[in-house]
Formats: structure tokens, sequence, C-alpha cells
């Protein structure tokens, strides 16, 4: 039986041809490991990071996701009167998402928020650590499991007065579904008083989705929802309450705003994640819908063939 | 800068794949989420001066003993036994800590008059050391002035004139042992302790010992409920050898016992990778590592082989007791401990291990399937205190090429263990009712044990034993890329991938099984709570 062999560009980016991550499951007491959930983001912070962050953001990054994404905007009406720091709770498929929202934030909490992000992923190395805290004022959460350093750090800087951009479910999506979502947010909220703006983001996936190898530019549509006050809830309701809330804007922009609102009070299982996930039947005829991409190398073509097709 | 312990890493996505031995090389292998790896505490810090360390230790004893100057007197016989060549593994840089303390030994014999001394390989049953292996063990100096004069003997289990009978303890064990060694003036003995297994008083009871004594421990009923040879409060091996090793002090041979501890630096600079955390591989720790696991892949296995062996690990002491033997012990497991142990929660229903190149008994020869048996099961899953890592009707996986392959010098009773003996059945029980025997006392075994370099007759069966427990215990096990008839004669399951042995072992353990890893090098213990 012939065994396929991995690429080659695969292997030389694992270990041991790359230097091993530091697990996220290591006793971190024994180990001043300066990165991870451990890497000071203070920095980032001080006003002339910020102002040059700022500047970057709506001279640099603003136009180039529009160029990229062309972003529709709904909803900024339930966002627009609010006041004081708000955690924004979206849905996750592409790198493309922080920037994009980070941009299309109103600008009241635009220069004033932190982005959630994975310690393992984007903390793992010294420069990615400077890199992401400094461009995106993203701040270290680990998402494998409790951490009280991580929970402590947002919701401090949410008493602080900063927003915070997260996304519940932990992670980009591997095949455009929607994923369920982790209580980490409802956490973070009870915790700190705070309310929570469901935010749904459709589009990032075609233009850069988890295993896309280049971007394929396209359009977005962000639409942000009212905001979920989590006074006298608690956790586990609040996380599927964002949840449906997340669900009910994707369709109020794919049916119409009346619809969402019935399927809010009528459809128990509001989710993202379809019911069928996991289905090969189901995933069949999806597969039919979804655009087609040609994969097929620009050059060179018809290599070792005379014949042109 | 002291010692970061061992600990237990839970496998997460972030885990990058774990170095595994896998006989002569070692890959890299990655494990399911969940599972747990086993990392070893780093090497102590060594003893700064051990020079001093080992004089101090002299002349303070520990327990009820006179130092070694107010033992030493004109006109006695000395009798210096030293542990075979079976310890350190791999043997350590020079200078050997057996010579270091010999030489201090010598020094103080020669200070205060003593003539008469003699040097014995306490052999037990194992081959006789070569020369080049005494010489290393116990430095030229100490060699050049005693073999020549015919006072570097090696322990001969089976020569009726150098034995002596001295009685029975009170549960029926004969005891016999070297007579040199019995009726000297002072024994002393030096001993390396690299595993919590060594030491005490098997050092006399076992490693002087003469077949007729040595079978009453070594064997099916008293493995089996030694549990583990490494806790000696619950090793039958040990209760037995602590009669003997009474008795023996009963009938008047005076011991001074002098034990060492070692650290576990066990691989020198190009190899130092092999210890350290994967996560914490420098660049030229992965280079190396490419570099070194891709040619000895790729080399024949004798020359692969021939490298590893030619390790010499840069072993430090760090710890040196002398004195009456019980007290001694006690203070050298407590050293032993405190560097290999690590506290584990629970049980798993797998438990994987990659087997190195080397065990005590194939030292510069070939690991055959037996050795890779006894290495398994005997040393890796007895590596516990309180419980074994592995549930009962659990499933062990060992990485080794496990081929057929065996020493006709050193191991000749084995080859005949395998063809004869586990063609026919692989129950310890059975084998030691049926074949023990005929094995023991055959002549030319006997003969090549007592003239050549070989292991005694007997001692496939030893290994076959030592590994009783874990048989007793286990469901299954399975040998990831072992050769597939040899894991069959041994009476388990070869696998080629690490998905397919877990595959496999759920089929006897159940669907969704907990694994854990016993990550090596270093030697780890496991306390399991």
């Amino acid at each position: 039986m012939s065994k396929e062999l991995p690429k080659i560009t695969k292997v030389l980016s694992e270990f041991p041809f790359r230097r091993a991550k530091v697990p996220g499951t290591l006793p971190v007491e024994r180990y001043k490991d300066p990165l991870g959930t451990s890497f000071d983001t203070e920095w980032a912070r001080k006003y002339p990071i910020r102002l040059l962050r700022a500047l970057l953001l709506d001279n640099l990054l603003r136009p180039a996701t529009k160029l990229i994404a062309s972003p529709e905007v709904y909803g900024l009406d339930r966002v627009n009167d609010l006041k004081g720091p708000l955690i924004f709770a979206s849905n996750h498929a592409s790198h493309l998402d922080t920037p994009l929202l980070l941009c299309n934030l109103p600008e009241r909490f635009r220069h004033r928020c932190v982005v959630a992000a994975g310690a393992d992923y984007f903390f793992d190395r010294r420069w990615k650590s400077y890199l992401w805290s400094g461009l995106l004022g993203a701040i270290p959460i680990e998402r494998n499991r409790v951490n009280r350093r991580s929970a402590e750090l947002s919701t401090e800087l949410i008493r602080k007065g900063w927003s915070l951009l997260i996304f519940p479910e932990g992670g980009r999506t591997q095949d455009g579904l929607g994923q369920s979502f982790k209580g980490g947010v409802a956490q973070l909220a009870l915790k700190s008083g705070t309310p929570v703006v469901p935010i749904y983001l459709e589009g990032t996936f075609e233009i850069l989705g988890k295993n896309s190898e280049r971007i394929r530019p396209g359009k977005t549509r962000i639409v942000f929802g009212s905001p979920i006050d989590p006074t006298d809830k608690d956790a586990r309701n609040l996380t599927k309450e964002i949840e449906a809330a997340v669900a009910v804007l994707s369709r109020e922009v794919h049916d119409n705003y009346w619809d969402a609102q019935l399927a809010r009070y009528q459809d128990e299982h509001l989710s993202l994640t379809p019911k069928d996930r996991g289905s090969w039947i189901a995933e069949w005829n999806r597969s039919a819908q979804a655009p087609k991409r040609h994969t097929s190398p620009k050059w060179p073509r018809y290599f070792g063939s005379s014949k042109k097709t | 800068m002291t010692s970061r312990p061992g600990f237990v890493l839970e496998v997460d996505r972030s885990t990058p794949p774990i170095l595994m031995w896998h006989g002569n090389s070692y890959r890299l292998e990655r494990f399911p989420k969940g599972a747990r790896i086993l990392y070893p505490p780093e090497p102590q810090e060594p003893i700064k001066d051990p020079k001093s360390a080992i004089a101090q230790a002299l002349e303070s004893p520990t327990g009820d003993s006179k130092p070694l100057s107010a033992l030493l007197h004109k006109g006695m016989r000395l009798v210096i036994a030293f542990d075979d060549v079976s310890l350190p593994l791999p043997q350590m840089q020079a200078p050997d800590v057996r010579q270091m303390v010999i030489e201090a030994v010598l020094e103080k014999a020669a200070e205060h008059g003593v003539d008469d001394v003699y040097l014995i390989a306490a052999l037990a049953l194992h081959r006789r050391m070569t020369e080049g292996e005494l010489r290393h063990a116990l430095g030229a100096r100490v060699y050049d002035a005693f073999h020549p004069r015919k006072r570097l003997l090696q322990h001969d289990a089976e020569d009726p004139s150098n034995l002596v009978d001295l009685g029975t303890t009170e549960h029926g064990e004969v005891v016999e042992i070297n007579k040199l060694a019995a009726e000297a003036d002072l024994l002393v003995y030096v001993n390396i302790n690299l595993v919590s297994m060594d030491g005490g008083h098997k050092s006399v009871a076992t490693g002087l010992a003469s077949y007729r004594s040595i079978r009453h421990h070594h064997n099916v009923k008293t493995m089996v409920h030694s549990k583990s040879f490494m806790d000696m409060h619950n090793s039958e091996l040990h209760t037995s050898n602590w009669r003997m090793g009474r008795h023996i002090a009963s009938q008047g041979v005076k011991i001074f016992q002098i034990e060492t501890t070692l650290n576990t630096d066990t691989f020198p600079k190009p190899f130092e990778f092999l210890s350290k955390r994967e996560w914490e591989w420098n660049l030229k720790d992965r280079t190396a590592f490419i570099a070194s696991s891709t040619s000895l892949q790729a080399s024949p296995d004798w020359i692969s082989r021939d490298i590893m062996h030619k390790i010499r690990s840069p072993y430090k002491l760090t710890g040196i007791n002398a004195g009456e033997v019980e007290a001694v012990h006690a203070k050298t497991l407590d050293k032993v401990f405190s560097q290999q142990l690590v506290n584990v929660e629970g049980q798993s229903d797998i438990l994987t291990m990659g087997l190195p190149f080397v065990g005590p008994y194939n030292v510069n020869s070939i690991m055959n399937p037996i050795l890779v048996y006894c290495l398994a099961l005997g040393y890796f899953f007895n590596m516990y205190i309180g419980k074994p890592l592995v549930r009962p009707g659990g499933v062990v996986i060992i990485s080794h090429p496990n081929k057929a392959e065996f020493d006709p010098a050193f191991h000749p009773s084995y080859i005949d263990f395998y063809e004869q003996v586990l063609t026919e059945t692989t129950d310890p029980k059975e084998i030691e009712k049926r074949f023990e025997e005929s094995f023991a006392n055959d002549p030319w075994y006997i003969h090549l044990y007592r003239k050549g370099n070989a292991y005694h007759g007997v001692h496939p069966f030893y290994m076959w034993y030592w590994g009783a427990h874990a048989l007793d215990h286990l469901g299954g096990v399975i040998i990831l890329g072992g050769d597939p008839k040899a894991t069959r004669r041994l009476g388990f399951q070869p696998a080629s991938t690490m998905m397919d042995a877990i595959e496999m072992a759920k089929s006897v353990v159940g669907p969704d099984p907990s694994i854990t890893h016993l990550h090596s090098p270093p030697l780890v213990m496991a306390k399991v709570i």
C-alpha cells in the first residue's frame, strides 16, 4: 500500500526542524517563562504605543481591510450610544477577523480595546508576542484550561476602562461553520459586570480560512447586536444567550429582522453550529453550494503533456 | 543552580512530539491529546570535591561501625568486593566512582600496613568482566597492581573450592557465599546505587553468592510478590536478601559497606539533547537529533550498536555513605529517591516506554529479545512505588526493534532458551518447573560461565522471572516496531505505528484509554498516589 508522503514544507515547518512550542499544560509555576500567559503586555498600552497603533490602524489596516474584505457594517446604532467598556464577542473564521473588527468598531472603543488572543498560538515566541501585542493590542488568553492570570488580566483591564474583543469559539473554524461558544466570556462578563455585545461576522472564511494558502479578496458583513447585560445571570445561561444572539444576527442578515426575532423565541436550537455537523451527508450537501476554487497551479500547466484541454 | 524536579505533562495540541528510544536509535512520537508524559527530574548538582567526600565518609561512618582506619591493622586480610559491569549504565566516564573509592580504601590500607588485599568483582551469575572493563572500572593503577599478582579476582558461583556454606536462614534459605570474602578479616563492599533496587544486603547476599543460594529469591514466587523491586519495603526479593544479609552478619562476616549514588547526567555533550525537554531543544540540539537519528537508523545494526555502546556517561557522584549496611542503605535510598522520584496521580490504562540500546545485562553486547522483555517488564515497569503506573489488566507498549539477534559469547544459554523454552511456553511458573534445573546444571554452560565470558545457564530464566510480576498484572504487551516473529515468540503483539498500537490496546482496555508515557532518559521513578 502506498503511503502518502507529507509535504516537505510541512515537515520543515514542524519540530524538530523548528523549535517546539512550549506545551500549554506545562506546570508553569516551575518555570519563569516570559512567554505565553506570562508575557507582560503592559508596554503595548502605554500612550506612545497606543498613538502609533491608532495611526497604523486608521491609516494602514483600515484601508487594507477595506480593499481585501469590503466590509458592510450593520447594527452600529445599537452600540453607538453605549458608554464605558464593553466586551465584543464574535464568531471566528479567519486571521482577518481581528483587524477587520478592530477597524470597524465605533471610534470610541476602537482605540481603547484589547484583543484576547490564544497564548499558545500568538504568544509562543518572543517576536510574535511583541508583534501582536504591539500591533493589535493583543493580550494572552489561555484557551485550553482555566488560567487565573488570563482571567485576572482581562478583568483588570476592563475595570480600567478597556474594551475587550474576544472570540468565544476559542479558535478559527475548520470548515466555515460555527462552533459552540466556550464559557470564558460569560465568566468575564459576570466578574466585571460588563455588557457583552454580540457580533456576527461573515465572509472572512472565504477570504482567508483556516487552511487557505492565500488571500482571496471578497465581501464581508459585520453585524452588531444589542448588548447583553450579565446582571443576575449564571455563566452557563449567559454563554447560551450570547451564542443564540450571534445566531440571531446571522439570521438577520440572511433572512430578515422579523424572522430572526421570531426564531429567537421559537427556535430551541439557536446556534451557529448546525445540528447535523459531522454527518457526511450534510457536508456533501453543503459542499455542492460552496464556491468553487481553482487550485491547479498557474504554471507550469500541462507539464509533461502536449495536450491542451 | 538547583535542578528542576520531574513532573507530569498532559499532552495538548501545543505539545511537540516526544522523544522515544527505539533500540540503538530514537525517534519522535506524537501522543494523543490527554496522554500524560512523565518527565524525570533534572540531574542533581554533584559533590564538588568527591575525594574529600569519600575520605570523610570512610572516617565518619554511618550506623554501628567504626571508621575504616580503626578497622585496618597489620597482618589482616582485606577483601574489597565491587559491583560488576552491569552498573552504571552506560559505563561512566573515567574515573569510575569504583576506582575513586577503591583507591581511597587502598591508600588507607597501605597507610595501616595491610598487605594481604584481594579485590573481587561481585558477579553473582553474571558474565566475567573483560580486561578492558576491569581497567575502566578500577583504573589502570589498581588493575596493574593487583591483576598480575592474581589478587584481582572475579567471583565464581560455581567453584566449590571457593564457596562457603554459612548455614540457613530461619526460612530455610541456604546462604552460600564467596569463601575468600566470608573468611576475610574485613570485607569492604564498594557499590553503585543507580536505582533503588541495588545495594544494601543484596550486594553481598546476591553479588557474592552461589546458584544454590541465589535460587531462593530469584524465583517466580518471590518475583511475583515483589511490588516493586525498586521499593524494598514491598519487595519479597529484598526481604529474602535482608534475611540472608543478617544471617551472614550473624556468622561473623565483618562487612564495611560503601554505597555511592550518582546523578542522572546520562549523556555526554553530543547527545545531551536526549535528556532535555523537547521544547527546550535549541538549534544545536535539533540539528544533533536530526543528524544522529537519521544516521543511526540508516546504519547497519552492528555499527549503530557500536557507536551507542561507546558512549561514556558524565555521571557525577551525589552522595557517599559508608559503615553498617542497613544504616548506610537507608541514607542511600533517600538520595536515590530525591533524584528520581516523581509523584503521579492514579494509574492509566496504557503505559508506553521506549527501550534504549543498553540494559544491565548487555553492556558491550546485543540486546536480545529476552533482555528486551526483561528491561521493559522487569525494570521499566517496576520503576514505581505504591502502585504500578498501569492499572491491573492494562497494556504496556514498548518501542524497540526486538530482533532475534544474540551474542553467542555472552549469552549462549539465551539462544537455547529462546529456541527450546519459549517455543514451548511463556508461562514463568511452567518454565521454572520444567526447564530451570537442566539449564542451571548444564556442564557446558557452567564451563562457559567459569572460563569464558558467558552469563550463567540459568540467567535467561531469571530474566523471565524478573517480568513475572508485570505479566501477572498486565492484560497485554505490544512491541512497537518489533520484529513480528520475535515479538510473537515472547507472547506479545507487534505493531508498526503508535496509533496502531493504541488501537490494538483498545481491544484489551476498552475505548478512550488513558495513556502514560515514561520519558527516558534519564531514569525516573513514579510514586503513584
